[in-house]
C-alpha cells in the first residue's frame, strides 16, 4: 500500500519538499548540537529540561488521543467514526515517533541510548516510558495497517487484530499515565508533585489531541474531498468539549489546593507563572493568553448551536490547542524548575538552534503523517 | 519439508525477539552476580558501613569555604564555566537558600550571613538513583552515591529528581574550562552528569576527602553506623540540622549551627 504515497498532485510534492527542506535545515542545527553539546540550548543547571521534553510531554497526549475514536468505535460499535478512525491511528504513529525523537535530541549522549535496554532498570519510570511508547507505536502500526489492508481487499481483518485493539485502548491510557509518573513521583518539585497530574494529563490529552485531529481532518477534507462525515465531526467536537471542561476543572483543583492550603512551595510556581517572581515573568503573558483562550474556547464550544457551526468550531479548536499547548507544552516543564531548589529564580527561554531542532522533529512527524494519511485516503477512495 | 514462507517468517521473527529480549530479561530477573572490585584492595583504604559528613558551620569562614571549594574543584578537574550552565561539586549558599523551608526571617544575624557549604548529601534513599534509567548513578554498599560517567546517557532525570540541586550537567566540552588539569583524575566529556563523590578515589588510598583535609577540623567525616565514630560523637554533643529532611531522602550531610 505504501506505493500510494509515491504518486500525488503537484501540491502534494511541493508539501513533501517543503518538509524535507525544514528537516534539512533542522539537521544542520542538530549536527551543531551533536558536535558541541546541549550548550547551544537555553537550558541550564537550574532548568535542566526545556523545550524538547515539553514537546515530548505534549505529543504523548496527542498520541494517546486516538483512543477517543477507538473506544467508541470498537467498544460501543459507534459506526460514525469508521472513516475517521484510521486518521486517528495514523496520527498516533506520527505523534509517538515525534515523542521518541524529542527524547533522543534531548540526550547528552544519544549514542548510548541503548543503555536503557542493555541495563534495564525497572525502578526508573523512564524505562517504563520506553516500554509503553514502543509498545503503543507497534500496536498502532499493526492495527492501522492490517485493518486498512483488510478493507482494501474487502475482507474482515484477521481475528487476532481484535484483542490488539482492546489492548491498545488500555495502552493509550498507560502511555500518558506513565509519562505523568515521570514528573509526579519526584520529591521537591511542587508543581509536579500532585496525585492528579496523570488525570490532568489525560484530560488535556483527550481534548487537545482530538482537536488537532479534527482540525487536520477538516484540512484534509478541503484538500482531498475525503469527508469523515458530519456526524463524526460533531461527535468528536462533543468529546473535545467534555474533555476540555474536565481539563479546566482539574486545573482549578490545583489552584484551590495550592492557595487555600497557603503552602508557599505549592503556590510559588503558580505565582511565577501568572504574576512573575523576583522581577522574572517571561511566561506571564503566555499564561494569561492561555487562560483567556481556555475560557473562550469553552464559551464557543459548550452551546451546541455554536459548536455545530463549523467556522466557529474551527476558531474554538485553534484556541483550545493554543491554551493546552501553553499549559503542557511550555509551562508545565518550566514551572517545575522555577523557583529552583534554593528558592531562587533562573529563567529559561529556548534558543534559535533549539527551536530549529524542534521544528525538524515536528517536520519529520508531519512527513510521517502526510505519507500515512496519503495512503489511507488513496485506499479509501480506491474502494469507494 | 512442509514449511512455507509465512511459517518461516513467524519462526524467524519469534527467534529474533527471543534472542534480543531474552538476555535482557534474564539479567533483569537475576540479581547482578558480579560486582566490580579491585584485584587486591589497598590495605590502607578507609572503609565504613555508611559514610557521612558533619559540617560545623560555627568554625567556617568565607575564606575556609573558598579554600575547600578550590581544593575539591582543582583535584577533580571541575571546569570553571561561570555561566548558568556551570558545573560545581561544592559551593556555598546563604542560610535562606540552603534551608528554604525554614522561612524564618528573624534568624540571628550571624546565621543569616554565614556561608553554608553545599554538596551532594549522599542520601540513604537517593531520588537520583531511583530515577536513573541505566544505573549510571548508583549507591555503593558504604552509602556513597556514585556516577558511572561511561554509562550516563545524559537524560538529566537525576537532576530533576535531586531536591538539593547537587548535580551538574556538562552542556558542552568541559576540558577547555579546566585551568590546570590534574592527570591523576579523569576529566569528563560533554553530555554527562556529575557531582561530588565523597572522594572515593582518595578513600581508596587511605586519604580523607579533599575538602575535609583542608577544613582545619570544621568538616568531620566518618562512619554513621559506628557509635564511637567522630561524626556520631559530634552529632551526640551538638544540635544539628539537615537540608529538607521532610522529603524522606535521609541526607547524610549534617550541619551544626
Amino acid at each position: 500500500m505504501l506505493e500510494k504515497a509515491l504518486y500525488g498532485s503537484k501540491g502534494y510534492y511541493v508539501w513533501i519538499l517543503l518538509l524535507l527542506g525544514i528537516i534539512g535545515l533542522g539537521s544542520i542545527a542538530y549536527y551543531t548540537q551533536l558536535t558541541q553539546g546541549l550548550k547551544i540550548t537555553g537550558m541550564s543547571r537550574d532548568v535542566s529540561w526545556g523545550f524538547y521534553i515539553a514537546q515530548f510531554t505534549y505529543l504523548v497526549g496527542v498520541a494517546a488521543s486516538a483512543v477517543m475514536l477507538v473506544l467508541p468505535y470498537y467498544f460501543h460499535h459507534y459506526k460514525a467514526f469508521s472513516k475517521m478512525i484510521i486518521l486517528g491511528e495514523f496520527m498516533a504513529i506520527a505523534a509517538v515517533s515525534m515523542c521518541m525523537l524529542f527524547i533522543v535530541v534531548d540526550l547528552g549522549q544519544p549514542q548510548r541510548l541503548l543503555n536503557v535496554i542493555l541495563h534495564p532498570t525497572p525502578n526508573s519510570i523512564l524505562f517504563w516510558d520506553m516500554v509503553v511508547l514502543n509498545g503503543y507505536l507497534f500496536l498502532n502500526i499493526v492495527i492501522g495497517w492490517t485493518t486498512l489492508q483488510a478493507e482494501r481487499k474487502g475482507v474482515t481483518p484477521a481475528s487476532w487484530v481484535k484483542p490488539l485493539v482492546y489492548l491498545s485502548v488500555i495502552w493509550a491510557f498507560s502511555i500518558h499515565t506513565v509519562t505523568a509518573f515521570l514528573y509526579a513521583g519526584i520529591p521537591g518539585r511542587h508543581y509536579w508533585l500532585t496525585a492528579i497530574l496523570a488525570a490532568r494529563f489525560l484530560a488535556s490529552a483527550f481534548c487537545s489531541g482530538p482537536a488537532i485531529l479534527l482540525l487536520l481532518a477538516l484540512l484534509l477534507r478541503r484538500l482531498t474531498k475525503y469527508d469523515p462525515g458530519k456526524e463524526a465531526i460533531q461527535s468528536l467536537a462533543k468529546i473535545i468539549t467534555y474533555a476540555m471542561c474536565v481539563n479546566v476543572f482539574f486545573f482549578g483543583l490545583e489552584l484551590f489546593t495550592a492557595f487555600y492550603s497557603n503552602i508557599p512551595g505549592h503556590m510559588h510556581p503558580f505565582i511565577y507563572l501568572f504574576y512573575g517572581m523576583e522581577g522574572h515573568g517571561a511566561l506571564v503573558p503566555f499564561m494569561w493568553a492561555a487562560a483567556v483562550m481556555a475560557i473562550g474556547c469553552l464559551v464557543l464550544l459548550i452551546p451546541s448551536a455554536w459548536r455545530d457551526n463549523e467556522n466557529i468550531m474551527i476558531v474554538a479548536l485553534l484556541m483550545l490547542v493554543g491554551a493546552t499547548w501553553i499549559d503542557k507544552g511550555l509551562a508545565l516543564l518550566v514551572a517545575g524548575f522555577i523557583p529552583n531548589m534554593f528558592d531562587k529564580v533562573t529563567e529559561y527561554a529556548p534558543t534559535i538552534p533549539e527551536l530549529a531542532i524542534a521544528m525538524m522533529v515536528y517536520a519529520i512527524g508531519a512527513l510521517i503523517l502526510t505519507v500515512l494519511w496519503k495512503v489511507a485516503v488513496s485506499v479509501k477512495k480506491e474502494i469507494a | 519439508m512442509g514449511i512455507n514462507r509465512r511459517e518461516f517468517l513467524k519462526i524467524a521473527g519469534i527467534s529474533a525477539v527471543a534472542g534480543l529480549g531474552g538476555t535482557s530479561a534474564i539479567d533483569l530477573l537475576r540479581r547482578a552476580p558480579v560486582e566490580a572490585s579491585q584485584v587486591s584492595p589497598n590495605p590502607k583504604a578507609l572503609t565504613a558501613k555508611r559514610w557521612a559528613m558533619v559540617v560545623d558551620t560555627r568554625k567556617l569562614t568565607e575564606a575556609d569555604c573558598k579554600r575547600m571549594i578550590e581544593a575539591c574543584h582543582r583535584i577533580h578537574n571541575v571546569p570553571d564555566i561561570g555561566t548558568k550552565q556551570e558545573v560545581k561539586w561544592i559551593w556555598t549558599e546563604e542560610y535562606k537558600h540552603a534551608f528554604p523551608d525554614d522561612m524564618n526571617e528573624f534568624v540571628s544575624d550571624e546565621v543569616k550571613h554565614k556561608p553554608f557549604l553545599m554538596l551532594c548529601n549522599h542520601c540513604d534513599q537517593p531520588a537520583c538513583v531511583r530515577v536513573c534509567p541505566t544505573k549510571a548513578t548508583y549507591k555503593r554498599a558504604d552509602g556513597i552515591v556514585m556516577m558511572d560517567m561511561h554509562r550516563c546517557i545524559g537524560c538529566r532525570f537525576c537532576m530533576a529528581a535531586c531536591p538539593f540541586g547537587a548535580r551538574s550537567f556538562n552542556f558542552g566540552d568541559p576540558r577547555p574550562y579546566v585551568k590546570e588539569e590534574n592527570p591523576k583524575y579523569p576529566t569528563r566529556m560533554r553530555g554527562v552528569v556529575e557531582k561530588c563523590t565523597f572522594c572515593t578515589e582518595r578513600l581508596a588510598e587511605g586519604l580523607m576527602p579533599a575538602c575535609v583535609e583542608v577544613s582545619n577540623g570544621a568538616l568531620i567525616f566518618g562512619d554513621l553506623d559506628d557509635p564511637n565514630s567522630e561524626v556520631r560523637q559530634a552529632l551526640r554533643s551538638n544540635y544539628s540540622i539537615r537540608r529538607k529532611p521532610n522529603l524522606g531522602t535521609q541526607p547524610c550531610v549534617y550541619y551544626i549551627v
